[in-house]
């Protein structure tokens, strides 16, 4: 027998008996953990408001972990001038990262704060048994449950409440992420984040202003109004924008509580070095997209070589530019142009050669073009495309009684916004008009208050920059 | 008899030295005026075929509601304070714990004051369900079933039941939810149902007789198992109509309750057996 077949047979023998081993292994679970009791004198928890993550466990035996989690319903902003009824665990949604390590026993104490009007339990996806705590911890307002349970599995891990109805709590904000460690720890990493999608249904549209109402139908059709990062259009961006530095590492704890969406998780700019499928022990590697089941979460790593703005995004995309999906990493340092660099753009050669006639701009079709622009950007959100508004919510601009009979008196609202009841072609309305004056210049007011004049079979009429600019020094007038 | 040192409604108060019969006459009168107040405060509700949204071994209750008195409000801080007057062991830190646990009425300010806090025409809160039952006997009444509860709850201003109606769901909701941080509103601001009954779907969870033996499974996502409600009082709970989300907060807010607890959102009213017919 030559040695090469020798080798050979006995490779094949050890895999055989690998692969009789592998599937008894595989069902009984390999217990990598310490799993004896807890030694030494149990731990308080530190808990940290997301997106921050109480420290890395650095411990090589089992303890008692104590969390202590309080449910709060209060209001909140969901963006900018819009409240909502949050449900929440501390206070945030999501509520605080519990982190422990494989082999702890966890005693988990809930309390519902006495102002609340629900009960409130938690379901702990680290937990094995029944509800994941929930049928132990149902806690009407003022009193306080305690359950104890082992994190037998690593892992990262979604909890949520699980009272009825499940899909409002979970609708209001009441979910967050238990990270049970192996017991080897995780590999250091620079930085670490705590990222939670939910997706939430108000009986306003997307940035309807004051005290929104929860949404039943929006719920029970999955359309919602939001999907948002951490509770909070703006939870990660500007001055809430996540913080690397180039040459850095990320890790970022990334849950979907739900209660309808699943996430398809990306950051633009920046690749997953690592994601762990599904949350599990199972790593995936240069991920561009991972997706997180409703109820699932994940962890992914991913470095930061060039300085600029990542951003996270639910890369169905619609969900980050329309309902509040948008997060930010901030990456400091200097350029790294053998990685990326931007060249010089202009117009190629062909391009002007094969395209005279274009190259020569009338001034005149500029401006109405450009108020054309901003009509379809700006006004055609309320107004509608064909400038007939919306009966009941926004006035027409076409064939508008109100406008014709006073062009100039348009500058003023465009700049300062109008609210309260007026009549157009005998139709009262009562809505309320933003003042667009700080985002739009004089030359756009200009144009598209004149393109709106010399269309939808308005009288015609021109208003100059120069008159925008008049009515903007003087300032807002009843 | 009655030995108050000093009874508070809110911002009006009444010191009531136990020497002075003038003062004690006019507690008497209080009292006589809370029993009159209350005594004519119920109207009939004919009863008949009712489904409830409740799910029993997995399908939907139908049943025959007997006709029955139901109080046209819940029970407010006024009218309770009147009863712990009459009956001292139902004051604060008196009765038995086993009745009453250490959250019973808390939130007045002491065994006989409301206190400024909260209003005398506000729904008691704080009390357990022995403490609601008690009341209600004393008024010659009792609490109402479940189905009582839900079946004179299913009605809005025009029809005997408005459940299929999603804008009032709706509006259910909103009304629950814009109160967030608040106790319950003050009785008798808004207008009654088709029966005559006032703020049953407003934020006041209420004490029903028979919670204890529906609603036993705090996990309450297990769908419907075996007993039934009118056997041995145990079974699990499901929900024949799945959008009935206020009345399923309400239920959620008394699943966690034991008979001994109070809590700052349930109260209760009383009903009544029609008798000789």
């Amino acid at each position: 027998m030559s040695r090469t077949l020798s080798t050979a047979l006995a490779t094949a023998s050890m895999l055989a008996l690998f692969a009789l081993v592998a599937p008894a292994a595989a069902a009984t679970k390999t217990m990598s953990g310490d799993f004896g009791p807890p030694q030494g004198t149990p731990i308080e928890l530190k808990l940290v408001d997301p997106p921050g993550v109480p420290a890395p466990i650095h411990r090589d035996h089992p303890v008692k972990v104590i969390v202590r989690v309080e449910t709060k319903e209060l209001v909140k902003e969901m963006a900018d001038g819009v409240r909502y009824d949050f449900w929440t665990f501390n206070g945030t949604t999501p509520g605080p990262m519990i982190r422990v390590r494989e082999g702890d026993t966890v005693e988990l104490h809930l309390r519902n704060s006495p102002d609340s009007h629900m009960a409130h339990n938690i379901d702990m996806h680290a937990v094995m048994g029944p509800g994941g705590g929930a049928a132990s911890t149902m806690t009407p307002p003022g009193h306080e449950s305690v359950f104890t349970f082992k994190a037998l599995r690593a892992g990262v891990f979604i909890y949520h409440c699980a009272t009825p109805p499940v899909p409002m709590h979970i609708a209001n904000g009441m979910y967050g992420l238990i990270v049970v460690e192996p017991p080897e720890g995780l590999p250091k990493v620079d930085h670490e984040y705590y990222v939670v999608q939910g997706d939430f249904y108000t009986t306003g549209t997307y940035h309807e202003p004051g005290l929104q109402s929860f949404d039943m139908q929006k719920l029970v059709l999955e359309q919602p109004t939001y999907v948002l990062f951490n509770g909070r259009e703006g939870s990660l961006t500007g001055d809430n924008a996540l913080k690397s530095n180039v040459g850095d590492t990320v890790r970022l704890f990334v849950g979907d509580g739900g209660p309808n969406l699943v996430s398809s998780f990306h950051v633009i700019g920046g690749i997953f070095d690592s994601a762990n499928v599904e949350g599990g022990t199972l790593i995936n590697h240069n991920v561009q997209t991972t997706l997180l089941p409703a109820g699932g979460a994940t962890m992914v790593e991913l470095s930061t070589p060039v300085p600029g703005t990542l951003l996270l995004v639910d890369h169905s995309i619609t969900r980050a530019f329309m309902q509040g999906a948008l997060g930010e990493i901030k990456v400091s340092g200097a350029a790294k142009p053998a990685i990326y660099e931007k060249g010089p753009s202009g117009p190629f050669a062909g391009a002007t050669k094969s395209a005279p006639q274009a190259s020569a701009p009338v001034p005149a079709s500029d401006s109405v073009a450009d108020g054309k622009r901003v009509f379809n950007q700006v006004c055609a959100a309320c107004h509608q495309g064909n400038a007939m508004g919306l009966p009941g919510a926004f006035p027409p601009l076409a064939m508008s009684d109100y406008l014709n009979a006073a062009p100039k008196g348009a500058i003023n609202i465009v700049l300062h916004g109008l609210s309260g009841k007026i009549t157009v072609n005998n139709t009262g309305y009562e809505s309320v008009m933003p003042a667009l004056g700080p985002q739009l210049s004089d030359d756009e007011i200009a144009n598209v208050l004149t393109y709106v004049l010399n269309n939808f079979n308005n009288k015609g009429g021109t208003i100059s920059a120069d008159e925008v600019k008049a009515v903007r020094a003087a300032g807002p007038t009843k | 008899m009655v030995t108050p040192a000093r009874v508070t409604t809110g911002r009006a108060r009444w010191p009531i030295p136990m020497t002075t019969r003038r003062s004690v006459s006019m507690l008497v009168l209080l009292l006589m005026a809370a029993a009159a107040a209350s005594a004519q405060d119920y109207r009939r509700l004919p009863g008949g075929e009712f489904d409830s949204a409740l799910a029993v071994d997995g399908r939907a209750a139908h049943m025959q509601i007997a006709p029955f008195d139901m109080r046209i409000e819940p029970v407010t801080n006024a009218e309770f304070l009147a009863f712990v007057v009459q009956h001292p062991r139902w004051r604060r830190g008196e009765g038995p714990t086993l009745l009453a646990g250490p959250d019973f009425l808390r939130h007045w300010q002491g065994p006989l004051q409301l206190g400024d806090a909260i209003q005398p025409n506000q729904p008691v809160t704080h009390v357990s369900w022995f403490a609601a039952r008690a009341y209600c006997n004393s008024e010659q009444a009792r609490l109402p079933t479940w189905y009582e509860w839900e079946y004179a709850s299913a009605a809005d201003a025009t029809r005997a039941d408005a459940r299929r109606d999603p804008l009032r769901n709706q509006k259910m909701l909103s009304a629950i939810q814009t109160q967030t941080g608040n106790l319950p509103e003050p009785v008798g601001t808004r207008p009654p149902n088709y029966y005559g009954v006032h703020d049953l779907n407003r934020l006041l969870w209420e004490w029903t007789s028979d919670y204890a033996a529906m609603f036993p499974n705090a996990d309450a996502r297990v769908p419907g198992s075996v007993a039934s409600l009118a056997l041995c009082g145990g079974s699990a709970l499901a929900f024949a109509d799945k959008n009935q989300y206020a009345l399923m907060m309400r239920v959620a807010a008394l699943v966690a309750l034991k008979p001994v607890d109070s809590a700052p959102r349930v109260g209760f009213r009383c009903v009544r057996d029609v008798s000789g017919e």
